[in-house]
This record gives C-alpha cells, sequence and structure tokens, in this order.
C-alpha cells in the first residue's frame, strides 16, 4: 500500500498549506473611515462583536420596538458610507470590503437599503 | 451479510438508469437555484396561488412516503407473512420518499439559505414547526427500523421500532393534514376531515409507488412474481383507493351542503376549467375508476401488467387530486364579504389563473428524479429487494388466492 | 446626481448633534453643581423603551366618506414604505393597502373600503408561521421579522384578509426605515416606524376625506375608542372572533 501512503501524504501537504496559498493572493481590504472621531467602541472590539451588536439590537428594535439604540444600523450606514459611492456595499464599501475579504456573505441587504439617506427619486405611487 | 430474505438488485442497465435519475434531479435542482437567485417572479406563482405545482409534487411525496412504510408495518405489526420479506425495502422507499419531497418543498421557499433558521428558531403552534421534529425523528425511527429488520442478529428488535415508526408516522401524516385542516380562512380547507383523509391517502399512494418501484426493479432483474402475491397487493391497492374514494366523498358532500360553500364547490367540480377536469379526469376516472377495475374485475386483474397500471393511476390521480386541493384552494378568492361582488387592484374576488412555468415543472418533476435516484442506488448497495420462499409460504398457508 | 453629503439626513445629523449638545449640557451641569442635574446625562442618549401591552393601536374606518376613485392611501403607503417595484406580472406585486369595491349584485348598491392587515389580536398568520417570523409585538401590530421568515408563504395562506404578499424579485430602492427585500412576506405594519415616533399611519394621514382615524383601542380618551364606544362597528369576517384591530362603519 505504499501507493496508498503516498497518496495519504501529498493530501496532507495540501491541506496543511491550503491557507498559504488561500491568502496568498486575496487583496486586503481597503478600510477608509469616513467620519473619524466617533467610534461607538473600539477598533477590536467592534470587529469581533459587530454581529453580536447588530443581532441583539435588531431583536431588541424589531421584535420589542426599543430604538434609539447605539448601534442602530442606520446610524452605522450614516456613518461609515463611502462618500464616493454613498454606500456601504460596492468598491471600497465599508461593510462589502472586509466580508469579500473573509468570505462571508452579507445578507442584510437583501432587506436593507444599503445606501446612506437614501430617499428614492420621485414618489413612484402605488402599485396598480 | 445477505438475508434470506432480501436481496442487492443486480441489473445490467443500472449505469444508465441511474444516469437518467441523475439528470432529472440535477435539473431540479438547477431550476432552483434559477428561482432562488432570480426571485419567484420568474415562476408563475404570485400572492394569490403562492403554493403552486413543486408543493402539489412534494406533499405528494411527502404523503405517500408515509404510507410506503405501511408495507412494512402491515409485516412487523400485524404479523403477516407476505409483507415481512418486503419491510425493509418498504422502509428505504419511505426515506427516499420522504427525502425527495422535502428536497422539493425546502427549495421552493423564497429564503431557501435560511433552513437552519428554521431548525433553530420553531413556534410550536405550527404544524411546519412540528416538522422540524417529525421529519427528522421518522428519518431516524425508519433507518433504525430498516437496519433491525435487515440485521440477522437484530431481527428481535426489529417489532419495537416497527410499532415506534407505525405511530410516527400517524402522527406525522395527521400534521401533514392539518397543515390544511388548521386553515380557518379558507373555504378548501377547515376542516378535521382533512387529516384522516391525508392519512388515507398515505395508505394507497405510498402502497402504489412501493409497487412500482418493486415491479420496475423485478422486471429489470428479470425476477418474476409470484402471482398469489400479486393478488394479495392488488387487492390492498383496490382496498386503500376505495378507501379514498369515500373520503373524498363525505368531505364534497359536507361542502356542497353548506350553502356557503356551495359556490366554491361548484367551481371545483363543474366551472372551474382545469379544476373540474382534473377531478373527474384524473382523480375520479383515472386514479379511482380504472385501478378499482384493474384491480377487482376477474378479466383484468389476471393481465401481469394489471398492478403496474393500477399503481400508475393511482398515482396520476394522487397529483391531479393535490393539484386541486391546493391550487384550485388558492385560486378561489376569499369570501370577506359574503354575497357581494368585489374587485380590486390586488384581484379580490377575482379567480386566478394559475400555470406552472417550467422552472416549477423541473423542480417538481426532480424530486421524483431524487426519488428514484437515491432508491436505485441504495437498492443496489445493500441487500433491500425482497426474495418470497414461495414453498415456506405455500406450507405455512400463507397463500392462498 | 447629488453629492452624498448632501443626500445625508439632515434629521440623523440633527438629532446626532443634539444628543451631543443635550449630553455637554448635562455634563456641564454636573460641573457647574454636582447634585444638581438640569438634565440627566442618562436620559439624553437613552433608548426608547419600546412597545407597550398597555397600548393597543387600532384603527377605524368609515366606508361613508370612502370614494371609489380615490386611492391616496394606497399611493401614500407606497410612497412612505418604498412599495414602488414594477413587475410584469401584476400579481406578483406587493400591496399592504387597497381599494376594494363591492357591488350588491341584487340591489346594484356600491361601494368603496381599504383593506389591509386587520392586526388581529388572535392572528392566525401567527400561529402558523414556523419559525416565529410573523409575530404580534406588545402593542398588538403585526409584523413579520424578516431576519428570519424564510418565505414558506403559509402565513399567506393562513390570512383570511388577504393581507400578506411575498416580494417576488430582488429590490434595491427600499426607504432605509422600512426594510424588505426578496423572498420574505410582508404585510402592512401600520407604518411602525411612524408610530413609533410619535405619528399617524401614511395612509390615515392622507385621507382627503378623513375616512381613517387611528389610535390607541386600550385608552379611554382617545377619538377612536371613545367612538368604537359609542357607535356601531363591524369587522370584516367578525364570525371568526380574531378581535381586530381594525374596524369599520357603513359595510
Amino acid at each position: 500500500m505504499a501507493i496508498m501512503n503516498r497518496m495519504l501524504v501529498g493530501l496532507a501537504a495540501i491541506l496543511l498549506l491550503a491557507p498559504v496559498f488561500a491568502t496568498a493572493g486575496a487583496p486586503k481590504p481597503t478600510i477608509k473611515i469616513e467620519n473619524p472621531g466617533q467610534c461607538i467602541a473600539p477598533v477590536a472590539e467592534m470587529r469581533v462583536n459587530h454581529m453580536e451588536m447588530l443581532k441583539h439590537s435588531r431583536d431588541r428594535t424589531m421584535r420589542q420596538g426599543i430604538r434609539g439604540e447605539k448601534a442602530s444600523l442606520n446610524g452605522c450606514i450614516e456613518c461609515h458610507a463611502s462618500k464616493t459611492t454613498g454606500s456601504v456595499l460596492g468598491k471600497d464599501g465599508f461593510c462589502q470590503e472586509c466580508h469579500t475579504y473573509s468570505a462571508v456573505k452579507l445578507d442584510c441587504w437583501d432587506c436593507h437599503q444599503p445606501k446612506a439617506g437614501y430617499k428614492h427619486a420621485e414618489a413612484a405611487g402605488a402599485k396598480p | 451479510m445477505q438475508s434470506a430474505l432480501t436481496q442487492r438488485l443486480e441489473i445490467p442497465s443500472f449505469y444508465t438508469w441511474a444516469g437518467v435519475g441523475a439528470l432529472i434531479s440535477a435539473l431540479g435542482t438547477a431550476a432552483a437555484f434559477y428561482m432562488e437567485h432570480n426571485g419567484h417572479h420568474v415562476t408563475g406563482m404570485n400572492n394569490q396561488v403562492f403554493w403552486g405545482l413543486p408543493h402539489v409534487f412534494a406533499i405528494f411525496l411527502i404523503v405517500a412516503a408515509s404510507g410506503a412504510l405501511n408495507v412494512a408495518s402491515i409485516g412487523t405489526v400485524f404479523g403477516k407473512k407476505v409483507y415481512k420479506p418486503r419491510g425493509p425495502l418498504s422502509g428505504l422507499l419511505a426515506i427516499t420518499m420522504l427525502a425527495a419531497g422535502l428536497f422539493v418543498i425546502m427549495l421552493d421557499l423564497g429564503r431557501a439559505d435560511r433552513l437552519i433558521i428554521a431548525m433553530t428558531h420553531v413556534n410550536w403552534t405550527s404544524v411546519f414547526g412540528w416538522n422540524m421534529v417529525l421529519y427528522p425523528v421518522f428519518f431516524g425511527l425508519v433507518g433504525l427500523y430498516a437496519w433491525l429488520l435487515l440485521d440477522r442478529k437484530m431481527y428481535a428488535y426489529s417489532k419495537a421500532a416497527g410499532t415506534a415508526a407505525f405511530i410516527w408516522r400517524l402522527v406525522m401524516t395527521t400534521g401533514t393534514g392539518s397543515i390544511f385542516g388548521f386553515v380557518v380562512a379558507r373555504q378548501a380547507y377547515n376542516s378535521a376531515i382533512i387529516a384522516p383523509m391525508f392519512i388515507i391517502m398515505s395508505f394507497a399512494w405510498g402502497l402504489a409507488m412501493f409497487l412500482l418501484f418493486q415491479a420496475a426493479m423485478y422486471k429489470w432483474q428479470g425476477t418474476p412474481i409470484n402471482e398469489a402475491i400479486r393478488q394479495r397487493l392488488n387487492n390492498v391497492l383496490g382496498t386503500f383507493v376505495a378507501a379514498v374514494a369515500y373520503f373524498v366523498i363525505v368531505y364534497h358532500l359536507t361542502n356542497i351542503y353548506f350553502a356557503k360553500q356551495t359556490a366554491f364547490e361548484h367551481f371545483i367540480l363543474v366551472s372551474g376549467g382545469i379544476y373540474p377536469q382534473l377531478f373527474w379526469g384524473g382523480f375520479v376516472i383515472l386514479g379511482t375508476l380504472l385501478p378499482l377495475l384493474l384491480v377487482f374485475v376477474p378479466s383484468l386483474r389476471s393481465m401481469p401488467s394489471s398492478s403496474t397500471l393500477a399503481s400508475i393511476f393511482t398515482i396520476l390521480g394522487g397529483l391531479a387530486f393535490l393539484y386541486v386541493f391546493i391550487i384550485g384552494g388558492q385560486a378561489y378568492p376569499l369570501d370577506m364579504f359574503p354575497g357581494m361582488e368585489v374587485k380590486s387592484t390586488f384581484f379580490d374576488g377575482a379567480i386566478d389563473p394559475y400555470s406552472p412555468s417550467m422552472p416549477e415543472i423541473l423542480l417538481s418533476i426532480g424530486g421524483f428524479g431524487l426519488f428514484f435516484l437515491l432508491s436505485l442506488l441504495a437498492v443496489r448497495v445493500l441487500p433491500f429487494m425482497p426474495q418470497d420462499d414461495i414453498a415456506k409460504l405455500q406450507a405455512s398457508g400463507a397463500l392462498h388466492d | 446626481m447629488k453629492e452624498p453629503q448632501d443626500l445625508i439626513d439632515n434629521k440623523s445629523r440633527r438629532s446626532f448633534v443634539g444628543t451631543a449638545a443635550v449630553a455637554g449640557a448635562g455634563l456641564g451641569a454636573l460641573a457647574i453643581a454636582p447634585g444638581l442635574h438640569l438634565i440627566q446625562v442618562s436620559e439624553a442618549s437613552t433608548p426608547s423603551q419600546g412597545a407597550s401591552s398597555k397600548v393597543r393601536w387600532g384603527m377605524l374606518i368609515d366606508t361613508t366618506k370612502c370614494a371609489s376613485d380615490c386611492d391616496a392611501c394606497v399611493k401614500a403607503c407606497a410612497t412612505e414604505n418604498g412599495i414602488n417595484e414594477t413587475l410584469k406580472d401584476a400579481r406578483q406585486g406587493s400591496q399592504w393597502i387597497r381599494k376594494i369595491d363591492l357591488k350588491n349584485p341584487k340591489t346594484g348598491q356600491e361601494h368603496s373600503l381599504p383593506m389591509l392587515c386587520q392586526h388581529c389580536e388572535h392572528p392566525p398568520c401567527v400561529d402558523v408561521c414556523p419559525t416565529g417570523a410573523s409575530m404580534k409585538r406588545a402593542d398588538g401590530i403585526v409584523l413579520v421579522d424578516r431576519h428570519i421568515c424564510i418565505g414558506c408563504r403559509y402565513c399567506m395562506l393562513a390570512c383570511p384578509y388577504k393581507a400578506r404578499s411575498l416580494v417576488h424579485m430582488p429590490l434595491t430602492t427600499q426607504n432605509p426605515e422600512v426594510p424588505r427585500g426578496q423572498g420574505c412576506v410582508e404585510s402592512c405594519t401600520f407604518c411602525v416606524q411612524r408610530v413609533d415616533k410619535g405619528l399617524k399611519p401614511a395612509c390615515v394621514e392622507s385621507c382627503p376625506e378623513g375616512a381613517m382615524l387611528f389610535g390607541d383601542l386600550n385608552d379611554p380618551n382617545s377619538e377612536v375608542a371613545q367612538r368604537i364606544a359609542k357607535e356601531k362597528t363591524t369587522q370584516v369576517r367578525g364570525d371568526l372572533k380574531l378581535n381586530l384591530g381594525v374596524r369599520y362603519q357603513g359595510i
């Protein structure tokens, strides 16, 4: 079973070395803070906890109707939206950059408006 | 170690058939991705008919899955000898049919990516919520049961597992019927009879699917089925089909009796276009009368193909019934203002002209493809196919025509 | 295209500045006279208390004032809630409120009324939702928690009023205060984003005849509670005993 052993060693090598190759090509995210000096928490804490903050905040707002919390999604968007695109998605999008790098799918924006201060252009009126 | 009661399937055209099953399943999966990516606007469904063809096929498979287990139950729980070798195959088909049905219904979700959430956030007042427990435990119990039947050393424990599986599936199918029975808003549903009706339908459709699969495998393998056994199974199918007809008659008669339901029944049975056509042509003639004739008329029942044809017609009749029940029940408008003519921009008061789109058709048929593929692979790999020891059965008097 | 800076909502900037100013004033008060607070610092940035079960939001609609060719409420709802997508098949479009035209076939008498989510006290949609996404808030407003909605459409089957719609396509022009998206089911929220600010729903505000009245059913001093106590009102499909939040007159 020498062939079997060699195959196993080869497989192990690929699996162990994969992380090296995986990160070798991905460009690091460009993080642009559009409105500096107004952080609601230190960067390290935000990096680790922002999903929990958003999740608990959303349940308190959605299910209990508590509004005006520190970590409100619209508050985040208003501050973090790119000044060039007006959005937190797309090129240089604050959320998009890190999430693309870490390959974590963003589920929020199917429903939430990613553009800051968005008011749809004209009142399109009721759907017939 | 091969059981004396069962064997593995050996057929020359295995890879061809597996390929066919895989292709149909793949098309179904591709259709589901297309719908999920673009949104349901690419389907024929809308805000009035939102459970379309995929739901019809999925609910058929889910109901039939529960009924397919009947064959094993009759052997284990009720001790009938002819059914004992059929137990493992029955358990297998129950599992593969349920998997296929769930495949179709879960891929039709508006947010299929949230299935984990469905399992972690459960509302216990919802039948769909109960299903989060009913289905997985069904898989587990039936899997356990099939193993205990196949493994000679464990055979003694199979009766306990078989009884548990039998009771569990009655609860599960009661739930499936209650999905509709608990809906107070709609004239087609909102009735306690729907749960037992679904139980009886599971008996008929499950047995039909079992007989069809068994017949196909025997045919491709060149194994003949003993005529006495074939007739016994035929008789059971006929009995179940007749029982289904009884429940459907009672359901419709009661509806017709209530003045507030008469217009709806007229729509379903007379004026609704596709719905009366499918009900009378599909369910009554094709799905009930023809199978009964094939199974009970002496000159027809002696035809070797009578069981296969009766099974196919029963299945088609079941699909036709569910199409009328599920889609007809949505196409007919809600009666919020009895006695008034109703009109609105949201199509209140209007009958919905639903017709299935290609992605829906592909996903629906993909379910049958997956059922076939999974079952075919399983019977090839493990000894599920029943072997009848005719001499032993005759000696014990279990076979009398 | 406008500069992104111009599009930033003045309200949120003002509220931020306002909050900071009040906080600053509070801190200043502390500095001037320890123990003497002009405004408590904590109050300035406290989130709201949330929905309370002491309140039950409801609506009274006088359909005798409702004109059959008027759909101001429908248009206002679409504007406020960002319902502006166009679909090839109109039957796939979302409608949170619509005008229903009734005609008595025996007498020919015609009538018009707005139909929306009735915000039942015992909502069938809440009973059947597998994940609990369809929910009733403490103050009686029935909502869909789209974070956990899986789009199974069971609530659409269960609703006696056809109040629920499925979003059939990807959306990009949502109102930031009204998140809605593909694959989730939705319905009238009584403009919860407005109600939580002390405003009335958009449909109520927009009615040119004043046919729609909104208020707290539990508050004996509210106009809606007083009128329901004094005048005859009906619930659509009252036989279902869902104890609706929306009452009608004139049908």
